[in-house]
């Protein structure tokens, strides 16, 4: 792994994390920094770590039985399990699935659902905060004539963006996106792509996917995951470059093994 | 290795042997299973048909408010019917939401431990009690050790503790069937579980946790034992046509017991009178379940996923 001495204060630091499912270790003491305002690329083959990474980011592996996590993360330098009020630590942290989920209610109330979660309820408030999410997740103009209508009843591709939005509602400084662009269409993922090289320039932002193509245009680093262990994390120009550090990298990358 | 044979299009889909038995064969189960759904209706059918034409010549809005007449052998069935909505009313006010907040409790917050493994083997096993077990439990625990007396009080405990773990069970079947990604997505976005509870799994759960409850009504209303044992009696005087002549520590009448009473206990009642009853206690029963599903047609088309 490459070290790069003018490394910033990291946005996010992992320090020897380590999951285990019942007795089944499936991350095993992984470390590395995110830093403020970049887009870090996680790729790897199914099962290798990724999404329960990102659960162990908010937290949301408590709901999980029998979960245990050692090991440390913190966010701007505060450990994630020392945090007084967990619900604010996931509001800090924006989370896409893979899969679209419009929650069955309308448009609007999809969107404002955190925010009213967190206290919010004027609506000289929400409604301003709700037309910038919706616009920001490049949904606005679509939808914006029947903010009233079921947010399951939007297609697919509007769904996912109506997700982005809903990360987005509770101003998270860190949004991590889990293969978000598996059930959508090109036109739709290159949208949300552009609104990611705009949202980068306020928030950090952690990218899973599967596609190459797609790693290499947006991330600044990269880092390989394989079976709950870094293979390689670098500059992603190295990653996918000719010649990455380690083996395992180039053959991944190139759809050698995996 | 020889090729595999060829053959000709036109001889693919011709009617071999082979397609002629498998043809028979999908006739014959079809006719089988037809035959077994028909035999389920026809007794229905039948003992219906056979209670009204039975039950006729007492039928009439003067045997729903009159009250029994004459040693019981004429008149009408007043209090055994504001007897037995007294019951069913009370004994669901109380397992309701009892059953309904334990059962959120099970499916939304409990850990799969030692502990939610045994109020689980506990609910199940209630409910595989006989109701004769739970006449003695209720004629112990609330008629004596509570000292309720025979009422309508312990009747209806009584009765609540029978419906309590299908009320438990259905509650966790309506909220096991909303998708846990709604849950997660809540949870991601900072939501605490009851407002994820309140805000999405509750509104898409509720026509089956209404339509569970609602059909714990017929139980409650149909079953003898648990009564007999702890509140509900042969006779009461009482007003025609009374809306509410019992107090919670009287004991009353009951259409279930009325039945059993007047059809083997009290000479000469006049034939068609429990009969009557018969229609009355299933006509009730059946416009619940109606209503029931009525309702959950009704949540149903309002449901937003």
């Amino acid at each position: 792994m490459v070290t790069v001495m003018d490394a910033p204060t990291p946005k996010i630091a992992v320090q020897d994390l380590s999951l285990a499912y019942g007795g089944t270790e499936v991350i095993h003491g992984i470390t590395f920094d995110v830093r403020p305002n970049e887009i870090l690329g996680i790729i790897g083959p199914a099962r290798s770590g990724k999404t329960s990474l990102l659960r162990c980011l908010n937290r949301t592996i408590d709901f999980i039985a029998g979960a245990r996590v050692t090991g440390a993360i913190r966010i701007d330098g505060t450990d994630i399990r020392a945090v007084r009020d967990v619900h604010a630590l996931r509001r800090t942290i924006g989370m896409v699935a893979p899969l679209p989920v419009g929650l069955p209610l309308s448009i609007y109330d999809n969107v404002a659902f955190a925010p009213r979660c967190a206290g919010l309820s004027r609506r000289a408030e929400l409604d301003p905060l709700v037309e910038r999410c919706l616009r920001q997740a490049a949904l606005w103009d679509e939808v914006k004539d029947r903010l009233d209508s079921l947010g399951t009843a939007l297609s697919g591709g509007q769904q996912q963006r109506l997700t982005i939005a809903r990360a987005l509602s509770h101003q998270p400084e860190i949004l991590c996106l889990d293969e978000f662009s598996i059930a959508i269409d090109p036109v739709t993922t290159m949208r949300i792509e552009d609104v990611l090289r705009e949202l980068r320039r306020e928030i950090t932002i952690i990218l899973v996917t599967n596609l190459t193509h797609q790693a290499r245009r947006l991330t600044d680093r990269t880092m390989f995951l394989w079976n709950g262990r870094i293979i390689e994390l670098d500059r992603s120009d190295v990653i996918f470059s000719n010649q990455p550090s380690r083996k395992e990298t180039l053959e991944y990358v190139n759809g050698i093994f995996g | 290795m020889n090729p595999p044979p060829v053959i000709p299009v036109s001889a693919r889909f011709t009617r071999t042997p082979l397609v002629v038995r498998k043809e028979r064969q999908q006739a014959a189960v079809r006719l089988v299973l037809l035959a077994m759904a028909v035999l389920m209706v026809l007794p229905l059918l039948s003992i219906i048909s056979h209670l009204i034409v039975q039950a006729w010549p007492a039928l009439s809005w003067e045997f729903l408010v009159d009250v029994p007449r004459r040693g019981m052998t004429e008149g009408g069935i007043w209090p055994a019917l504001v007897g037995t909505v007294y019951l069913v009313v009370i004994s669901l006010a109380v397992s309701a939401p009892i059953g309904v907040l334990a059962a959120i409790y099970l499916n939304e917050y409990a850990r799969d431990n030692w502990f939610t493994r045994a109020i689980n083997l506990a609910v199940i096993s209630l409910a595989g009690v006989p109701s004769i077990v739970h006449a003695l439990f209720g004629l112990g625990a609330f008629v004596y050790a509570a000292r309720f007396g025979y009422s309508i009080l312990a009747a209806s405990l009584t009765l609540a503790i029978m419906t309590l773990p299908v009320i438990i069970a259905s509650t966790r079947e309506a909220l096991a069937a909303v998708p846990t990604a709604f849950r997660e997505a809540c949870w991601n976005v900072g939501a605490t579980r009851w407002q994820t509870i309140r805000a999405i799994v509750l509104p898409n759960s509720i026509s089956g946790i209404l339509t569970g409850v609602i059909l714990q009504v017929s139980r409650a209303a149909g079953e003898t034992a648990p009564i007999l044992f702890t509140g509900a009696v042969f006779f009461k005087a009482v007003q025609r046509g009374d809306l509410f002549p019992y107090r919670l520590t009287d004991q009353c009448m009951a259409l279930s017991m009325h039945l059993y009473t007047v059809s083997t206990q009290v000479p000469n009642v006049r034939e068609a009178i429990p009969w009557a009853t018969a229609v009355v206690l299933l006509g009730a029963v059946l416009a619940v379940n109606a209503a029931a599903i009525a309702l959950r047609v009704w949540l149903r088309n309002r449901k937003r996923w």
